[in-house]
């Protein structure tokens, strides 16, 4: 019931201190509502909210550290740093209404001279891979759109620009195959046990040396704790660790030999590689493979034209590293092979006396020396000297009617049909035909026939089915150089600190030690050293006049719709080999006509011969 | 005041004390709450604000002043004269809200102020004031017969309309306000039980309609954004900064991270690097509890509380019917804005926009705050008087 109005003085009715003493109730629950709730938050949470308080001011900006050089065995700089600023979006702080986020990445577009759907694109695809990562637009932006990337951050929501190292090659395309590229780490890396240490962002070594040697090159990098604002802009550094560089690693490769191989190979124009081995210790001194590219490009995220050209095989695939992944007959350069494999099992001596006709039949098949040559009668080291097939072809048919695979065999000892085990990933293992591999294809119906006397005839002058790159040739070569001793091929040589001091060599072992007797070794030395610088010899009109006695080998390999592809494998000084160069160049004709000539720039350059001494002639010798 | 009645020498003093009583005749506690918690507000303010703190610090201790002078006039002033004002007062408040929806500024999406050289005036604010007096008028204008269910509807009819134009703007918070002016009157002024269940009812009918009915329909009533800040407490973990979730998120970590006893204004980073938005405004409170801790933020609304309780007291005392209804509509009016505010602070309630009573920086509203607690004051004074002209009147 309503009170009584009027004027009249107030009487606190029952009724009345009943309704106000209910307010007063209410008043007093919620202050206890408020009280309780406020205890909960500061009294009970206090912490943790302080926590997420800080987690909000505090960035951890990762400052990279710039990856290792790495040098030649003089001390030559092949790979360094320079700094780039790159533009980077982080995804989850772009904003989250669509037609705000398409307006921003429109405008990113314009400033960066990237189409708005590119953007679209790789930030989706980029997101999808790492979640959480920022995502780089564009590398090596410059300075004018950085500013006024800066200058508009509330009109660039989640977009920041951070310096990074950018690898440089001041020697353009010369040792391109070996550096390989940096990119960024992939999720499925993460969980491998050698990228311990890498967080997500981070660059590592993708392929090639930088592959190999990350754990060196990498530095560790350091770490800068900023504080921001509600919109992220940095308000000043609460405290830093500085990165520490990755270290320096210094390669076997000679830059001389290296330059001197790679200009040879491009001015044939053809495809082609060569390998420069130290025969005592498998330093690699120079490897290299033509086309070439400039390996500049991949300093940058490359595009997907650029990619088309690198890999296309009308350019030659100019990515391809075919001293490492190439793989072809060698031609008679394998000979050397053969000769090893028949001596060591005994089915001749250096005195045995075989009979060139000029063609040898075997169950109705003529193989024929090439250019119609005959040589009569012949030991090992004239048949090396001028390259008799029909002596070989013999070597061949006895060997297989003895069975047991003995060039086969010798050919795996000494390096061909696996990997050599240099410390370059993506190498080749090649193939050694041999009956049991054959029939087998045959037995699965991929081949039209089996083995026949015919494939290994083919196989003791390196032609036919067997595939072989220059770097298990001049390991090969190099086994029989030294001794006997299979050596692992290697560029790296030694992990330095920035100054040069040495901090860890780098010395593969070799694989393994073969038996092979001083007679074989000498036999054959002396049929290459014939080879190189006795009348008649395949190679020595290119080398006759080298100041530099050389053992070495010419080699025609014959490939199915192409012209004949040059080989010459070769071991100086003869007296006691400290290099092996294998070169091979396709389309190039025999031996003596373009691989030669090629190897022995490389051995100038090793052994500083300039001038016209450098350069020999071509020699038109068939092998 | 009674035991001053019994005390010695009680009258024979009167005389002379007169001139100094008359400023001691104010509730003192009231006006310690009052002052205390404008000191607060602005030296939290100080805190706040980190661009051109300087400006809005003056500015808020220039609206205190005037705020302060005007509630002395106030309470100088017999509250009962606004009485026979009512008609006038009531029109001027739907006049006042009706001109700001035709000629308004808009802030954030709603049409709430009118520019004045000195200030953005906000009329809702003012309205609380003038609605309070109007209604508690209206209560006791009885001079025809009629029934009692007749009086609480007219009443509420009343109210309505002013809360439907603030709704109008839009601001939900004022228009709460304004009904739980209404039902506070109608309470105190001993509207049956039955009523107000009846109230109740209605009242929830109302909010489901709005709520679940009309967006179900295809004609919704609230803006979108209403009904994302109404939602927002329940979802606060929305990474979007522009959103309601993500700004309640960042209150809560604020309060949170004052911990026992604050950071202080150097160190309150969700302060200080703009997490929390709104600081100087609805969400002042929270830097409270930043800079404070549990300590500031107990201290606050003990101020609150003891606001609260005067008034209720003061309620109690009043000469006539009209100054009880009038300081239960002040109470009321205080109470919701205190707890809405703070609730939505502490990430309890929705946000509604409205300041915290004598803290939140702006004119209209600490100006209004101090006239209403000048009502009071009046209240109290004319008590006191009426008290006093009685003991007169028996020795």
């Amino acid at each position: 019931m309503y009170l009584p109005s009027g004027d009249r003085r107030l009487v606190v009715t029952p009724q009345l201190a009943l309704r106000v003493a209910v307010l007063g109730g209410v008043a007093l629950a919620l202050f206890a509502i408020a009280f309780f709730r406020l205890w909960y938050l500061q009294v009970l949470s206090g912490d943790r909210y302080l926590a997420e308080a800080n987690n909000n001011r505090v960035r951890n900006i990762k400052v990279e550290a710039p990856r290792g050089k790495i040098v030649d065995r003089n001390g030559t700089v092949l790979v360094d740093n320079r700094t780039a600023l790159s533009a980077q979006v982080i995804p989850q702080r772009l904003p989250a209404d669509t037609a705000r986020r398409n307006r921003e990445i429109r405008r990113l577009g314009t400033v960066l001279g990237i189409k708005p759907a590119v953007l679209q694109r790789r930030i989706r695809r980029e997101s999808r891979k790492l979640p959480y990562s920022p995502v780089t637009l564009k590398t090596d932006v410059g300075l004018d759109t950085v500013f006024y990337l800066e200058e508009n951050q509330t009109a660039f929501r989640g977009v920041n620009v951070r310096r990074v190292f950018l690898r440089r090659y001041p020697y353009g395309e010369l040792g391109a195959h070996l550096f390989g590229t940096t990119g960024e780490v992939t999720k499925q890396q993460l969980k491998e046990g050698r990228y311990a240490g890498v967080s997500l962002g981070d660059r590592v070594g993708q392929s090639g040396i930088e592959y190999t040697y990350d754990r060196y090159l990498r530095g560790k990098n350091g770490a800068s704790r900023v504080e921001v604002d509600a919109l992220g802009r940095p308000k000043g550094e609460l405290s830093v660790r500085d990165p520490l560089p990755g270290k320096q690693l210094r390669l076997s490769i000679d830059l001389a030999v290296q330059k001197a191989g790679q200009e040879a190979l491009a001015s044939f124009g053809r495809p082609g590689a060569f390998v420069a081995l130290d025969p005592r210790n498998g330093d690699v001194i120079g490897l290299g493979s033509n086309p070439s590219f400039d390996p500049n490009v991949f300093a940058k995220s490359l595009t997907r034209s650029e990619y088309k050209r690198l890999t296309s095989p009308a350019n030659g695939a100019p990515l391809t590293d075919r001293a490492i992944q190439g793989l072809y007959p060698t031609g008679s350069a394998f000979k050397l092979i053969t000769s090893t494999a028949v001596l060591e099992s005994g089915l001749i001596t250096p005195a045995t006396v075989l009979f060139d006709g000029g063609s040898l039949s075997v169950g109705g098949l003529v193989f024929k020396n090439a250019g119609g040559a005959a040589y009569g009668a012949l030991s090992l080291v004239r048949a090396l000297q001028v390259s008799s097939d029909v002596f070989f072809y013999q070597l061949g048919l006895m060997a297989d009617q003895r069975g047991g695979d003995i060039i086969q065999k010798w050919a795996s000892r000494l390096g061909l049909g696996h990997p050599t085990g240099i410390d370059l990933p993506g190498e080749a293992a090649g193939l050694i035909p041999s009956p049991a591999w054959r029939n087998r294809l045959f037995r699965k119906h991929l081949t039209d026939r089996p083995w026949t006397p015919g494939d290994n005839i083919n196989l003791a002058v390196g032609q036919g089915d067997l595939q072989a790159d220059p770097l298990q040739l001049a390991v090969a070569y190099s086994t029989i150089a030294n001794g006997g001793r299979v050596v692992t091929p290697h560029i790296g040589l030694r992990v330095e600190d920035e100054t040069g001091r040495v901090l860890q060599e780098i010395d593969p072992r070799a694989r393994r030690k073969l038996n092979i007797s001083a007679t074989t070794r000498s036999a054959i030395m002396s049929g290459l050293r014939a080879a190189a610088n006795d009348p008649g010899g395949t190679s020595a009109p290119v080398f006759s006049d080298f100041p530099i006695t050389v053992a070495g080998k010419t080699g025609t390999a014959q490939r199915p719709g192409q012209a004949d592809q040059s080989w010459y494998a070769v071991m100086a000084p003869y007296s006691d080999p400290r290099i092996v160069v294998a070169m091979t160049i396709e389309r190039g004709g025999f031996g003596a006509e373009a691989a030669a000539p090629a190897a022995r720039r490389v051995l100038a350059a090793y052994f500083g011969i300039k001038g016209k001494k450098a350069v020999g002639q071509a020699g038109h010798a068939p092998d | 005041m009674h035991e001053q009645a019994h005390a010695p020498f009680g009258t024979a003093v009167q005389p002379f004390a007169e001139p100094r009583s008359r400023l001691l005749q104010l509730d003192f506690l009231l006006l310690l709450a009052t002052i205390g918690l404008i000191v607060f507000g602005v030296i939290t303010l100080n805190g706040a604000i980190t661009i051109n703190s300087g400006y809005f610090v003056s500015r808020q201790i220039a609206y205190g002043v005037i705020g302060l002078v005007l509630m002395l006039v106030v309470a100088r002033f017999d509250y009962s004269r606004f009485r026979e004002l009512r008609l006038a007062l009531y029109g001027a408040a739907i006049g006042l809200i009706l001109l700001v929806l035709a000629a308004g500024g808009v802030t954030r999406g709603s049409r709430r102020w009118l520019e004045l050289p000195f200030l953005r005036f906000q009329p809702s604010e003012l309205g609380k004031l003038l609605l309070v007096l109007a209604l508690s008028a209206f209560v006791l204008e009885r001079v025809r017969r009629r029934s009692e269910r007749e009086i609480t509807a007219r009443i509420m009819l009343l109210a309505i309309v002013p809360t439907l134009l603030v709704m109008v703007q839009p601001d939900i918070g004022t228009g709460i306000v304004y009904i739980a002016i209404a039902f506070t009157v109608l309470f105190i002024a001993g509207t049956k039980w039955t009523h107000f269940a009846a109230l109740g009812a209605l009242t929830v009918a109302a909010v489901c309609a709005v709520l679940v009915v009309a967006p179900a329909l295809g004609t919704p009533v609230l803006k979108h954004y209403q009904t994302d800040r109404l939602t927002a407490f329940l979802h606060k973990d929305n990474a979007d900064p522009k959103s309601e979730g993500y700004q309640l998120k960042q209150a809560e970590i604020a309060i949170g991270s004052g911990g026992k006893t604050g950071r202080g204004p150097k160190k309150a980073t969700q302060t200080r690097l703009a997490f929390l938005p709104e600081g100087h405004t609805d969400f002042i409170f929270a830097v409270v509890g930043e800079q404070y801790g549990f300590v500031g933020g107990a201290i606050v609304l003990s101020l609150y509380a003891l606001l609260i309780w005067r008034a209720l007291r003061i309620l109690t005392l009043a000469k006539n019917l009209y100054g009880a209804l009038v300081a239960g509509g002040v109470a009321a009016m205080l109470m919701t804005q205190t707890f809405i505010n703070v609730g939505g602070n502490v990430g309890i309630m929705p946000i509604t926009g409205i300041p915290l009573p004598l803290m939140s920086y702006g004119g209209s509203s600490v100006i209004v705050t101090l006239m209403a607690v000048g009502l009071l004051q009046s209240v109290y004074v004319q008590a006191r008087q009426a008290a006093r002209a009685k003991q007169e009147t028996i020795s």
